[in-house]
């Protein structure tokens, strides 16, 4: 579905991705993962084409997405970005309408099916008990399913999360990841997470890209990916990883500098 | 459900222009030389269906070709000011901005103060005119310097204007220092806006400029919605931003120059308006832009009406009624309904 191929950027002088290249499958779960200014949320700009690269080139379903508008690359492909700032707080049921914008075109005001589309979002997500509620009287989980509702209206193909849980307490990440991989499986969307942790992502993606400096170190199922050699050569500490006692996927456990 | 829809914007617009065209009969029936309210009102009418026969010939020019043009010319410009004021608010995204903020004011008082240094302030046209070139040579400054790689940045542009801005406003306290006195006195009543020796004709100037600068910004109130949660986020629903910015900047900035240019600096509109019509029907520009538009016409409307009445014969800047009008006004609203959070 989206291919990616060898693709490189910088904002100046120095590349931030070099040479990138990866598939990912329709209806796939891929978590992006890898340290701080490994180019994760830089990559993730790039598949929206909120940023082009100045070499390689990415297809969406074989088509150059530099030859998508971006009202047409918004009708299949929606982001959850990190917290986005309210100056004039619009309210619950408003801001999901936006994503039915890209479809609007010349048409100022949505339809009676865009308020459909928008509420069935809703629905699915459980915020519509609280759609008449100002964005800034939310809670950060609340907010969350906001825009996950929001990207739902886009009724996108794919959906690119970026850190989607930070900030969040464990109970909301799980109520989150849940809906999330619940989207995935029932409805076929295909996930991209960027994500720092690591223990999360290797429960829920089928796959991991894992990045370094701007590269692709590894990249495969979680299994593969977040083995202790990696981790340490990519993240430069050390780690202790075993099993999740119950889903069997690698799990990480951080150590102290001294040793045990 | 509440949310904008076509017929809710229609119902307030609608209720605003009752307002607005009140404000406007009000307006033209008080002032220095009294003419009761029936028969001004008659004699508007009966111009307006081509009739004459109600009033005086004084009556009909004092009502017609006075305060009627007026009325017209400061509804335009509250109305411009308005308009321009929330779209840079949600351009910059800053609740703070104001039309001046890039600039293009302090352009178009040098217009006007060399115009007025070199006597050009009689001639009808002249001071309008020549403050309109300043704000336009101002917006091509402010945007050549205000852009990189081609793309708007709002710090960039921002630093750009205000700069521009401050050089200008060097040039004009020069021009205060070295004029005379009886010009002192016209430069003075120019900066801080005034419509009294704006002439009528400066209407055929900025009409069509603020007409036509307001209705294109409206077509744009819907991505404005977006932009306000910033660009990317503008672009994740799909807005061609550069574009976006490009022209709402070109339009907003050429509606504040054409307001600026019929009646020099009118403080406070461009702030206040946009926030109460915020305050009172949320932020979405769709009903934004139209509120603001009529109650923006509707409030300078009525301070220059106060500014001519006040102390008449003695006429005050509409400036000083803005600023004392308002700002107690926006602090009662600040108060009274939910603050501006970020504010």
């Amino acid at each position: 579905m989206i291919e990616v191929n060898s693709i490189s950027f910088r904002y100046y002088e120095d590349w931030v991705l070099q040479e990138v290249s990866f598939r990912v499958e329709k209806g796939e779960f891929v978590g992006v993962i890898g340290p701080n200014g490994s180019g994760k949320t830089t990559l993730l700009k790039i598949l929206y084409r909120l940023l082009a690269p100045q070499q390689g080139e990415i297809l969406f379903e074989l088509v150059p997405l530099k030859k998508m508008n971006r009202a047409d690359i918004a009708k299949r492909i929606a982001v959850v970005a990190q917290e986005t700032h309210l100056l004039f707080p619009f309210t619950v049921l408003e801001t999901v309408l936006m994503g039915r914008s890209p479809y609007l075109g010349d048409s100022m005001f949505e339809s009676e099916k865009d308020l459909e589309i928008a509420k069935r979002a809703m629905e699915w997500t459980q915020i519509l008990p609280f759609s008449e509620r100002p964005m800034d009287e939310l809670s950060g989980g609340e907010r969350k399913r906001v825009f996950i509702a929001r990207a739902l209206a886009q009724e996108p193909e794919v959906i690119l999360l970026d850190e989607p849980t930070a900030n969040l307490d464990i109970h909301h990440q799980i109520d989150f990841l849940d809906l999330i991989l619940t989207l995935n499986r029932e409805r076929g969307l295909t996930i991209i997470m960027a994500s720092h942790d690591m223990n999360m992502a290797s429960e829920f993606c089928d796959r991991l890209i894992l990045l370094q400096g701007g590269r692709i170190y590894k990249t495969g199922p979680p299994g593969e990916v977040i083995t202790r050699e990696n981790i340490e050569s990519v993240y430069g500490c050390q780690v202790w990883i075993d099993q999740h006692p119950i889903s069997g996927m690698p799990r990480i456990s951080l150590m102290k500098k001294g040793g045990h | 459900m509440n949310i904008v829809t076509p017929k809710k914007v229609l119902t307030i617009s609608i209720f605003l222009s009752l307002l607005l065209i009140l404000v406007i009969l009000i307006s033209i029936t008080i002032g220095s030389v009294k003419v009761p309210p029936l028969r001004s009102i008659r004699i508007l009418f009966q111009s307006i269906l081509g009739l004459r026969g109600a009033g005086s010939d004084t009556e009909r020019t004092i009502i017609l070709s006075l305060r009627l043009p007026r009325a017209i010319l400061a509804g335009l410009v509250g109305a411009g000011l308005s308009v321009s004021g929330a779209a840079f608010q949600a351009l910059l995204r800053n609740p703070l901005a104001d039309p001046y903020l890039l600039g293009v004011s302090s352009g178009a008082a040098v217009g006007a103060i060399i115009a007025i240094l070199l006597g050009l302030g009689t001639f009808s046209l002249g001071l309008p005119l020549a403050s309109f070139l300043g704000a336009l040579l101002t917006i091509l400054v402010v945007f050549y310097f205000g852009r990189q790689d081609g793309k708007i940045r709002p710090n960039t542009l921002l630093l750009a204007g205000v700069i521009t801005g401050s050089f200008l406003s060097a040039l004009i306290m020069f021009f205060i220092s070295v004029s005379q006195r009886e010009e002192l006195h016209t430069i003075i009543f120019w900066l801080m806006g005034d419509f009294s020796f704006s002439s009528p004709r400066a209407i055929l100037i900025i009409f069509p400029y603020i007409l036509l600068g307001v209705f294109l910004l409206y077509l744009r109130s819907r991505h404005l919605n977006l932009i306000l949660s910033g660009e990317e986020n503008a672009v994740q629903l799909g807005v061609d931003v550069e574009k976006l910015k490009l022209l709402s900047y070109l339009l907003a900035s050429l509606i504040t120059a054409a307001s600026v240019s019929a009646c020099g600096l009118i403080g406070f509109v461009g702030l206040i308006i946009p926030h109460s019509v915020r305050l009172i029907f949320g932020p979405d520009h769709r009903l934004l832009i139209p509120s603001a538009a009529l109650l923006g016409a509707s409030f300078l409307i009525a301070s220059d009406t106060l500014a001519r009445t006040l102390l008449a014969p003695v006429e005050l800047p509409v400036g000083v009624i803005t600023a004392a009008l308002g700002g107690p006004f926006f602090i009662y609203l600040l108060r009274t309904r939910k603050v501006i959070k970020t504010l």
